[in-house]
């Protein structure tokens, strides 16, 4: 394919990570001890995106690392963070008379306290799987006597055409759509991290996407107030290596920096008039609920009372209750780094990719839903001798 | 009530057949009267059988003498088919249905023979739609040297079935030496696949329509018995056959891993995947080694064997491009490794339930 298979050449990524073998050593012998680290604890860099561990499992980058450095997968998968109160509204939604309930395919297998949204298909709810919020607008348009939400999800990636759509069924007059708005945003949960007292993150890679939406200068303070650099990087393999590398660079030289190794698709400044239809359509929340990491201030938007007509929770009334993730899952510490998928005393066992207890074994993206590809029930605890013996 | 057709003799009167002068079909239709009675003449039997005259019984009777001829196990094997939409690019239901019971009797090393068509009609289908069917029905099985001999029609109301459901039956028999077994797989051997993977599923996918893509894919269903005799006669120790029908190369590979407690390793760039297929995939978010095949086989061949079972593929027009993707190995029994073409590997594990789209 044009344009990928160029993303995607063994030989270069042979070429970095010949670069990568040397730079990891460096930096952990220059440390020692310093900032309380050691020469042997690993280097750790944290992929924020979803997408990013996505290709990080699809390609096994993972397993051409050489030893020394670590991966941390993130929170940024906006199925994986939703908490389980919200996925019921969105059933209590579904199973209301006459409601058509729309949604991206892969929030269908999130888990609810007593459903999830293909379960509440099976029995008897009108869910639809849709590739746009405009498919679910059209919907409305076709079904004028029913009533059509759409479940918004996602970071500043998929926000822009929410609100584009907000907008349109604003000019078109269409009564019977609106939005149960989950829209995240990505900043106040790496700050949340970042506060976290048991972080040993040496440095990130930065969303892609989300980039191209909001632009370079909203990362400043992991740079100048964290100390830590951040690379915001593409999502091909070869991105993800040549990110690493910058990352590691930077580490070495002693910089903390915001870089951007994704300049073909993310622009300095962002995307103005995408930011413009969201900050028409959306106001920052008080405070969200994230699955496996708690509330987290300012990390949410909901709909403006201009746009109001359009909001699903003004409009009907859903639940809204506050549901406590299962005790026994540690998501929150895996999202932190803190623990390995694997040290959960729950993964595997009663948490699998069929019947998820936590957020992470939900989605492809999920960090825990990857690395259970990885080993069958024996052999779990030895899950990453398995994947060092890949490599 | 059964609509047969007599294939072992032919002393019946000839018979006035029905006509059908509606242009949907209704619930009248499955009531066992003379309406249905018509659809069956006029539709059924005009496609499958319109030269016989035998009368109608309730089963079809093979002489066994006749089977024996050709080898000394009977294959027996059913199959449900209910894609949507019923017409695709590269096909349609009929032609599926008559293809992928043909397929799953070829796997097995069995010369196809007879097929039953068991259809489920939702109320409101157009009499042209399911005579359309019926003929492609008709044609491929004739194409593929097999016979429709039994049959059965049902009409249920709107709703309780998604407009129409074909089930097919297939017996065959199995030549006789040839013992193909999923748990007959050995560290050593090769794997091959006889052309491009994921067709079936990037066409289907597609002409649901959601998308709206603008693709030339096309489904690759065929009837793969021919192709398969010509490997048998090449490698008659074939180890294993299977066509990678729903769930995709990915869970085929699988099975053979685990019944055989063997490691499989493949290689993503020795894979043929079309880059339409890989694109439609990349947009989507899926992974086409889980995209269904319906003229796609798993072959399973020692390592001495190898050649000329490629060499055999390749010399049929349904196994032009096909490829060594991969070998059995002595590690990590149960597991699929896939070397990436990025020069990474990675567990290519069965799906836990269908692929759904990511949503970024």
């Amino acid at each position: 394919m044009k344009f990928v298979d160029e993303f995607r050449d063994p030989e270069k990524a042979r070429f970095l990570l010949e670069e990568i073998r040397v730079l990891v050593p460096q930096i952990r012998n220059a440390r020692n001890g310093a900032s309380g680290r050691s020469s042997t604890s690993p280097i750790y860099i944290m992929e924020v995106c979803g997408g990013h561990t996505h290709a990080i499992f699809r390609y096994g980058v993972e397993t051409m690392l050489p030893d020394g450095i670590e991966l941390i997968h993130g929170p940024g998968c906006p199925v994986c963070v939703l908490p389980m109160g919200r996925v019921d509204d969105c059933v209590a939604l579904a199973h209301m008379p006459g409601m058509i309930f729309t949604t991206f395919g892969d929030a269908m297998r999130v888990p609810g306290s007593k459903e999830s949204l293909l379960q509440a298909k099976a029995n008897g709810a009108d869910v639809r799987m849709v590739y746009s919020p405009l498919d679910s607008l059209r919907i409305a348009q076709d079904n004028p006597d029913r009533q059509v939400v759409f479940f918004a999800l996602g970071f500043e990636t998929t926000m822009p055409s929410t609100a584009f759509t907000v907008l349109r069924a604003k000019a078109e007059g269409v009564k019977n759509f609106s939005l149960f708005c989950n829209h995240i945003t990505i900043i106040p949960t790496i700050k949340a991290i970042l506060d976290s007292p048991d972080l040993q993150l040496d440095g990130f890679l930065g969303p892609g996407h989300v980039s191209m939406v909001i632009g370079n200068s909203s990362y400043r303070f992991i740079a100048d107030h964290y100390k830590k650099p951040l690379v915001i990087a593409g999502f091909e393999p070869l991105d993800i290596l040549h990110g690493i590398w910058m990352v590691l660079k930077q580490i070495a030289e002693g910089r903390s920096e915001i870089e951007n190794q994704y300049k073909r698709v993310v622009p300095e400044g962002g995307n103005a008039p995408a930011l413009d239809a969201i900050g028409k359509v959306f106001e920052l929340r008080e405070f969200f609920e994230w699955r496996g990491l708690g509330s987290i201030d300012h990390s949410g938007v909901r709909i403006r009372e201009d746009y109001g007509e359009f909001d699903a929770e003004r409009r009907f009334s859903v639940p809204a209750l506050k549901i406590a993730d299962p005790k026994s899952c540690q998501c929150g510490e895996v999202l932190k780094g803190v623990i390995k998928p694997w040290d959960c005393k729950v993964f595997g066992r009663d948490c699998t990719p069929e019947t998820p207890l936590g957020a992470l074994m939900v989605s492809s993206e999920g960090a825990c839903a990857a690395y259970y590809q990885y080993g069958d029930i024996e052999k779990i605890h030895n899950t990453k001798a398995l994947v060092k013996e890949m490599a | 009530m059964n609509s047969v057709l007599e294939i072992t003799t032919n002393n019946g009167r000839p018979k006035r057949r029905g006509k059908v002068r509606v242009p949907t079909i209704t619930l009248a239709h499955g009531g066992g009267g003379k309406a249905m009675h018509d659809l069956i003449d006029d539709v059924f039997v005009e496609a499958f059988d319109s030269e016989s005259h035998a009368p109608m019984e309730d089963q079809a009777r093979i002489s066994l003498a006749h089977l024996a001829a050709y080898g000394d196990r009977l294959a027996f094997t059913t199959d449900s088919y209910v894609v949507q939409p019923l017409d695709f690019p590269g096909g349609n239901i009929g032609k599926l249905a008559i293809c992928g019971t043909i397929n799953d009797l070829a796997v097995g090393g069995a010369i196809p023979l007879y097929l039953s068509c068991a259809v489920i009609i939702e109320e409101g289908l157009p009499v042209e739609t399911m005579r359309m069917i019926a003929r492609t029905m008709a044609a491929t099985a004739l194409e593929a040297g097999v016979k429709v001999v039994t049959g059965d029609t049902k009409v249920v109301e709107r709703g309780a079935c998604d407009k129409l459901f074909i089930n097919t039956a297939g017996v065959g028999v199995i030549r006789e030496g040839v013992d193909l077994g999923v748990d007959k797989a050995k560290p050593g051997d090769v794997i091959l696949v006889n052309g491009l993977l994921g067709d079936h599923g990037a066409a289907i996918l597609n002409a649901r329509g959601d998308m709206k893509l603008t693709t030339p894919i096309e489904s690759d269903c065929a009837s793969l018995h021919g192709l398969i005799d010509a490997l048998l006669s090449a490698v008659p120790n074939t180890r294993f056959l299977r066509d990678a029908t729903r769930g995709g190369v990915a869970t085929v590979l699988n099975e053979i891993a685990d019944a055989s407690q063997v490691g499989i390793e493949i290689y993503e760039d020795r894979t043929p995947i079309r880059s339409e297929v890989k694109g439609f995939c990349e947009i989507l978010g899926l992974d086409p080694l889980y995209l269904a095949n319906e003229g796609k086989i798993i072959c399973v061949v020692p390592p001495e064997d190898a050649e000329t079972a490629l060499a055999a593929l390749k010399a049929h027009p349904l196994g032009e491009g096909a490829a060594k993707i991969g070998e059995v190995t002595d590690h990590r029994a149960g597991r699929v490794v896939m070397q990436t073409v990025f020069g990474g590997r990675r567990i290519v594990d069965m799906l836990v339930g269908e692929q759904l789209p990511r949503i970024c």
